[in-house]
């Protein structure tokens, strides 16, 4: 284990919150509890180290609000590619809010506000053109949601920046659009299933498949940050193994935020774990960490909790 | 990843087991619910009861009726040489010619209208569910509709003479000695049309953008796609069939429609173009149509003969027959279909019609 973490009060409470400083060193948890494996450890996949690891967007002090109700209050933190960042927390703790902010779908909401800073590289996200940052920062969803087109179309459509290529046989004779569809159900882990017919409608295709498809979608506009909101939460066992294998894989090359209900696969495919609480960060810190020796008493309670 | 080994199954394949009997052992007493009699029910229950089953069995029986009779009427006065001769101004019955001019202008006065109440109607439902956000405009926008959609043709119509023989207004009818418009042309008989089939585009759309999820936008705006995008390659197809329904019901409105006629399209029953350009001309021109020619045929019109009104009157109700048939299979099939991907003939009911005619064949997967 590194040193003694500090302890950082990010809000005045009952008892303090437990934050890791961001980081400078590269891979700094992650590396340091591969060296004491624990005993559930064995439920974490081996998962290759990625080298490069760095801060992509940073979340500051931000407080976040539907109308009057300040739903997110006073969270920091760090979000780096080559890892796999879970908020877990009861429902109603703001980790949707708060993920869905990254992209400023929020804004989508009357009456969503904040307060605080987000970057993305350094720069304030409001500063940014929002259709541009939500390519940069690509987003999937709860329920599968395929846009009612082909398998082709649909990650065709979010290749072009605003309107997709027009007509199907000027699409199929140009090689690069077809490369880069090709290659985002690739990297999705779909391709082989649905290579065959990419012509059949997506809403033919099963739940897990339907989540990998816009997964796909996310993946064409070339995302730096993929958000996936509970991606698992309406498909069945085999399907989420599929996508959890998927998320470890593409941590090297997008910083990867989740939202997870369930703590075991937040452990599953976690680098880091944020704990929110009725909208405040509890703790912070790398995934082996947080679940084994969890610093707060109310991340152990919770995490105690469902872990019987 | 341990599960990788068995994450290459595909997902979503039913476990496969020896399937269980069809239907329970004949041994095993089924039990039916007892049937429901209205023996035991008070006596004005039991006459509402009466009196609703009647009025549904007499509804029955006027729809059969008319149907019936119009069918003995109609085809026994219907012949090929009706529908292909123009009609002609005699008292004679064996010169007056068919309806070949109202078919011809039924179609037009339907062309028209819907290409104007189309989109219009389609741009005014996305508006109001896209953009309105139930704002003050919105709701201002929806009360017109309504309004428009609650008042009678004949007032419409007689707006619309009043409007179109403005003299600047020329242009889309013909020019009167005194410097004013007719106002009487296929054009002005169609825009007045127009406004009897928008409510039902803008109802028909307005509903099919409604049931879209949320979850649908906030996927495409999740991918950074603007509002406009958005609409125009997600939601619009989606709501194709929709459209088409409401466009299937603006023409019913519009074939049926005689007030319009007989007021704006000039009470000429042959077609006759303004000047000799071949379109312009002809939808500058005025004419009649089903409806106009069946009343005049009819014992309360001029040309007293009733042959040709159920003639007439037959080839009406089938076309309208034919749309309302295309209204159920449109509806029929977006609750069916999950393929949203093609064409525009394909969701107005084309694949409907064609599975109808070889029920053997799959469905395209």
């Amino acid at each position: 284990m590194s040193p003694v973490k500090p302890i950082r009060r990010i809000a005045v409470d009952r008892e303090p919150n437990v934050v890791e400083p961001a980081p400078g060193a590269n891979g700094g948890g992650a590396a340091a509890t591969a060296a004491r494996p624990s005993a559930s450890a064995r439920l974490r996949a081996a998962r290759p180290a990625v080298g490069d690891v760095r801060e992509r967007m940073k979340v500051e002090s931000v407080w976040l609000a539907y109308g009057e109700n300040w739903v997110v209050r006073d969270v920091s933190l760090p979000v780096r590619q080559g890892e796999v960042l879970a908020l877990i927390g009861a429902s109603g703790s703001g980790k949707t809010t708060l993920l869905r902010s990254l992209n400023r779908l929020t804004e989508i909401t009357a009456g969503g506000a904040r307060a605080g800073a987000i970057t993305l590289d350094g720069e304030e996200i409001h500063e940014l053109e929002v259709n541009t940052l939500r390519r940069r920062v690509s987003m999937v969803f709860q329920q599968p949601n395929p846009f009612p087109m082909s398998i082709y179309d649909n990650v065709a459509y979010s290749l072009a920046e605003q309107s997709p290529p027009r007509g199907r046989r000027r699409r199929r004779h140009n090689a690069e659009i077809d490369h880069a569809v090709r290659d985002a159900l690739t990297r999705a882990g779909l391709y082989d299933e649905v290579a065959g017919d990419l012509d059949r409608s997506a809403l033919r295709l099963s739940g897990g498949q339907q989540q990998r498809l816009c997964i796909a979608r996310a993946l064409a506009a070339k995302p730096e940050v993929l958000l996936l909101d509970e991606p698992c939460s309406a498909l069945d066992p085999i399907s989420t193994a599929t996508i959890e294998d998927l998320i470890v894989g593409l941590r090297e090359s997008v910083a990867i935020v989740i939202v997870t209900h369930n703590l075991q696969q937040a452990f599953r495919v976690a680098d880091h774990v944020a704990f929110m609480h009725l909208g405040e960060l509890v703790e912070y810190g790398p995934a082996e960490q947080v679940f084994d020796r969890p610093a707060a008493q109310r991340t152990r309670e919770y995490i105690g909790g469902a872990f019987g | 990843m341990a599960a990788s080994g068995i994450a290459a199954t595909p997902p979503g394949s039913p476990p496969s087991s020896p399937p269980g009997p069809a239907s329970p052992p004949p041994g095993l007493r089924v039990i039916a619910p007892p049937r429901q009699g209205t023996r035991s029910w008070p006596l004005i229950d039991r006459l509402g009861y009466w009196a609703c089953w009647a009025a549904g069995i007499s509804l029955c029986a006027i729809a059969i009726a008319i149907v019936v009779y119009m069918f003995v009427q109609g085809l026994s006065a219907l012949s090929l040489h009706l529908l292909v001769t123009s009609p002609a101004a005699t008292l004679q019955q064996s010169q007056s010619g068919g309806f070949l001019d109202p078919l011809e202008g039924t179609f037009v006065i339907t062309a028209v209208g819907i290409a104007i109440a189309a989109p219009l109607g389609v741009a005014i439902a996305v508006w109001l569910s896209e953009y309105g956000n139930d704002s003050p405009l919105a709701r201002a926008v929806e009360s017109a509709i309504e309004m428009i959609a609650g008042v009678p043709s004949v007032v419409l119509a007689i707006f619309g003479l009043l409007v179109f023989s403005q003299s600047f207004l020329g242009f889309l009818s013909e020019s009167t000695s005194s410097g004013n418009a007719t106002g009487k042309s296929f054009l002005t008989a169609g825009a007045i049309m127009a406004l009897l089939a928008l409510p039902l585009v803008v109802a028909a759309t307005r509903e099919g953008l409604a049931q879209l999820p949320g979850r649908m936008r906030e996927a495409s705006f999740g991918l950074g796609k603007t509002r406009a995008t958005t609409i125009r390659h997600v939601l619009l197809p989606s709501v194709r069939s929709n459209v088409a329904e409401g466009v299937v019901l603006g023409m019913g409105r519009i074939i049926g429609d005689t007030a319009i006629i007989v007021i704006l399209l000039g009470g000429t029953l042959k077609t006759e173009p303004a000047g000799n350009v071949p379109v312009l001309g002809l939808l500058r021109g005025t004419g009649s149509t089903l409806t106009n020619y069946v009343y005049y045929n009819s014992p309360a019109g001029e040309g007293n003969s009733h042959e040709k009104a159920y003639a007439a009157a037959f080839v009406l109700m089938i076309i309208v027959l034919v749309l309302n048939f295309a209204v159920v299979r449109i509806a029929a099939g977006r609750r069916r279909s999950d393929d949203i991907g093609g064409s525009w003939w394909r969701l107005a009911g084309g694949r409907g019609l064609i599975r109808t005619l070889r029920p053997a064949q799959e469905p395209r997967t």
